[in-house]
């Protein structure tokens, strides 16, 4: 039946591998400037490391997670074989050209611009066309996600398309509209001064259209993650889906409110007005709708399974759950993240409160906590609870994945916690080394000590991870039928919830009219075009 | 688990607690924006919102980013304005010098790259984008000295891209803010 099983697992070890690698560098990053080690030699060493540890973080991990996990969900939730098996290969191939050609790039120097791009600093061709490559790779996958589901319901007409698959769908096309926005900046203003075509770059207008991409692509990377929470999390730990219904309208919610709110990114910015940054936060603020309500939904989930087993009380039921179970343990840890994380998102995204921590290290904090925090240790629990369809191997060590897990929790927190706090204290950014000798940061030095510490247990914690599934023995056991969890009732949902045209649309028409003044303003602005600034050497 | 076949009224409890939580939602949501609306208007708390456009290839040359008018004026119905440029990898002027307990505006601009800064523990936090005019308008509660870093990455020297601001105690600013001179506390000036 799992005629794809060769291509998931082949964007999974890429991804992986690459998280491996990249985790090292962060690691090393914190190490290299902390009190711990002399200032470094070269800081342009430490940009390239960031530059490189942010564009398989940002692009390469998240854009294979899903695109794995969506091809494993078309053959697994839909029953029927992958449509487009060529197709998924060549744009598994264009990802890893543009992943090569991106790497090499960056590690001779030339691109330490960061993941995302700033110019007027403008970096070697190569590095651009090396990220355009992985996103029109990942852009092919929208469209067999695209061409599956359609299928599907052709031959299906009338059946509801499975939760796992509506999620996943639901992603793809969320990415493709979102990466436009990069695809834009780079296309129309990068590129052309990158070659040597032009001398000039509109600054503010490549940063609102990547502003475009920059926060929903957050979304894109979250869904995996939220499809598990919906799809594989309740069958998990014994029990069945509190609410189908919920599920899509997050999913549909999610592909509304993700694009029109990116200028909250700029709420510090001089080339957007009050109105649009306005509009933006309150529709930021939309965008935790479906958030809080699928965390409803699954703690639903699990007090229905709870006292099933036999728990009691208002709380009491809490200890009745599973804790044996890794995913049990991974969403609770997934959750108590996602609540710090959210906490400062909504902080951020607030349109006075920003200005206290407006891009200091607590935003470092805040996007490593939701992101690396919530959403990849479910990306983990993706891959372990795949691992035994996909490579017929035997079950996989629980005590070594519950290990694993605790040390990217304790990890997560004692790298993300100190971040947050010397961030309301106003310690910027990206910095290859502190000035430890000065007074005021002095006080602050431990924190980067303290970082540095959660960073090696993160980075013990992605050893492990890549270890466990090397190891796994492969082709001992009979394949296991995979299944995704049931609805507790199973209703037929309205046909919307069914469908992604309305909510497509919705994303289409909000974006225009959230981004249309102010690209169409900036793009008219005479004097807003500045020389580029050329890194390494052209 | 034996609720396979839906039984109605599970399924109406079921479907009325998931309303009951989508109405606070709503709530919290409706909220979080009313506060921000009223602390909007009441406090006339806002980032900095106008679209303003200086050419990077004149402003040292003319207009009011030239270098002598760079620094803190005190003007003469009262207002108090710091005008400065950030260039890879420094502030110009590096210590900026402003009263406590009084509004100051800042306009601030970029020659080259994408800065920011930020003024220590306050909420004095901007970007600086080449071509644009970063206004905003903030008093400093507490005297001292505090740092300001570049918050953004601008290249190579990022790290080194430090500047300093002295809050003054207001009589203190005053005194010294005499005639059209600009204020600065960068050594020798």
């Amino acid at each position: 039946m799992f005629r794809a099983s060769k291509l998931v697992l082949a964007h999974f070890w890429v991804a992986f591998v690459a998280f491996l690698a990249a985790a090292c560098l962060g690691e090393w990053q914190m190490f290299v400037r902390s009190p711990l080690s002399p200032w470094i030699a070269n800081p342009e060493h430490y940009y390239r490391s960031v530059t490189a540890h942010g564009t398989v973080m940002g692009y390469v991990l998240p854009t294979l997670v899903a695109m794995g996990f969506g091809y494993a969900t078309c053959e697994l939730a839909l029953k029927r074989a992958l449509t487009g098996l060529r197709w998924a290969w060549a744009g598994f191939w264009l990802v890893i050209a543009g992943t090569a050609m991106a790497a090499a790039t960056v590690g001779a120097g030339k691109a330490s611009v960061l993941y995302t791009f700033y110019p007027p600093m403008i970096a070697s061709p190569f590095y651009y066309l090396g990220v355009v490559l992985v996103v029109v790779g990942s852009w092919i996958w929208v469209a067999i996600m695209g061409v599956n589901v359609y299928a599907w319901k052709r031959e299906n007409p009338g059946r509801t398309v499975p939760l796992a698959m509506y999620g996943n769908v639901a992603g793809a096309f969320l990415w493709f509209w979102t990466s436009l926005g990069a695809a834009l900046e780079i296309l129309l203003l990068i590129l052309p001064a990158a070659f040597g075509w032009t001398d000039t770059i509109n600054a503010g207008l490549a940063r609102v259209f990547f502003s475009w991409t920059l926060h929903a692509i957050v979304y894109f990377w979250l869904v995996p993650a939220y499809v598990a929470f919906y799809t594989i999390f309740p069958r998990a730990i014994g029990g069945r889906l509190y609410s189908d219904a919920m599920g899509r309208v997050a999913f549909a919610l999610f592909l509304v409110f993700s694009m029109p709110i990116g200028i909250h990114h700029l709420f510090a910015d001089p080339q957007v007005g009050a109105g649009f940054k306005f509009v933006h936060a309150t529709m930021t603020a939309m965008v935790s709708v479906p958030t809080f309500l699928t965390v409803f939904t699954i703690v639903a989930t699990a007090e229905v399974a709870a006292r099933l087993r036999g728990g009691r009380g208002l709380f009491g039921w809490v200890k009745a759950l599973p804790w044996d179970e890794p995913m049990m343990l991974a969403l609770a840890f997934s959750f108590v993240m996602l609540g710090f994380g959210g906490a400062g998102g909504l902080i951020n995204m607030s349109y006075q409160l920003n200005e206290t921590v407006h891009n200091t290290q607590w935003v470092t904090g805040h996007f490593h906590l939701i992101f690396a925090g919530a959403i990849v240790i479910m990306y983990f629990m993706i891959a372990y609870d795949l691992w035994p369809a996909l490579t017929r191997c035997a079950p996989l060590p629980r005590g070594a994945i519950k290990a694993q897990l605790w040390l990217w929790f304790v990890g997560m927190l004692v790298l993300t916690l100190p971040w947050h706090w010397v961030g309301l204290l106003g310690m910027p950014r990206r910095m290859a080394y502190y000035d430890y000798a000065d007074p005021a940061l002095a006080a602050q030095a431990w924190t980067v000590t303290a970082s540095t510490i959660g960073g090696a247990l993160v980075l013990a914690s992605v050893a492990l991870f890549v270890g466990i599934l090397a190891t796994a023995r492969r082709g001992v056991a009979a394949p296991a039928p995979y299944t995704f969890a049931r609805p507790v009732h199973e209703a037929p949902v309205p046909r919307a919830l069914n469908g992604f045209g309305l909510w497509v649309a919705m994303m289409v028409v909000l974006t225009v009219v959230n981004y249309g003044y102010p690209i169409a303003q900036l793009a008219s602005l005479k004097d807003a075009s500045v020389p580029v600034i050329p890194i390494g050497t052209r | 688990m034996s609720a396979a076949a839906p039984s109605h009224a599970a399924a109406h409890v079921a479907e009325s607690a998931e309303r009951r939580w989508a109405i606070i939602v709503v709530a919290i949501v409706a909220v979080l924006v009313a506060i921000t609306v009223v602390t909007g208007l009441h406090w006339a708390a806002m980032p900095p919102s106008r679209v303003e456009t200086v050419d990077v290839k004149t402003l040292h040359l003319k207009g009011e980013f030239v270098e002598s008018n760079l620094g803190t004026e005190l003007a003469a119905d009262g207002k108090v304005t710091v005008r400065l440029v950030a260039q890879q990898y420094s502030f110009q002027p590096q210590c900026l010098v402003v009263p406590a307990d009084t509004p100051v505006t800042f306009r601030a601009t970029s020659t080259d790259a994408i800065h920011g800064f930020v003024v220590g523990t306050t909420n004095a936090n901007t970007m600086l984008v080449p071509g644009f005019v970063a206004t905003f308008t903030t008093s400093f509660r507490k005297t001292g000295e505090q740092l300001m870093p570049c918050h953004e990455y601008c290249g190579t020297g990022h790290e080194a891209m430090w500047a300093r601001v002295q809050v003054l105690p207001r009589d203190e600013f005053l005194s010294k803010a005499r005639g059209a001179e600009r204020l600065s506390c960068v050594p020798g000036k």
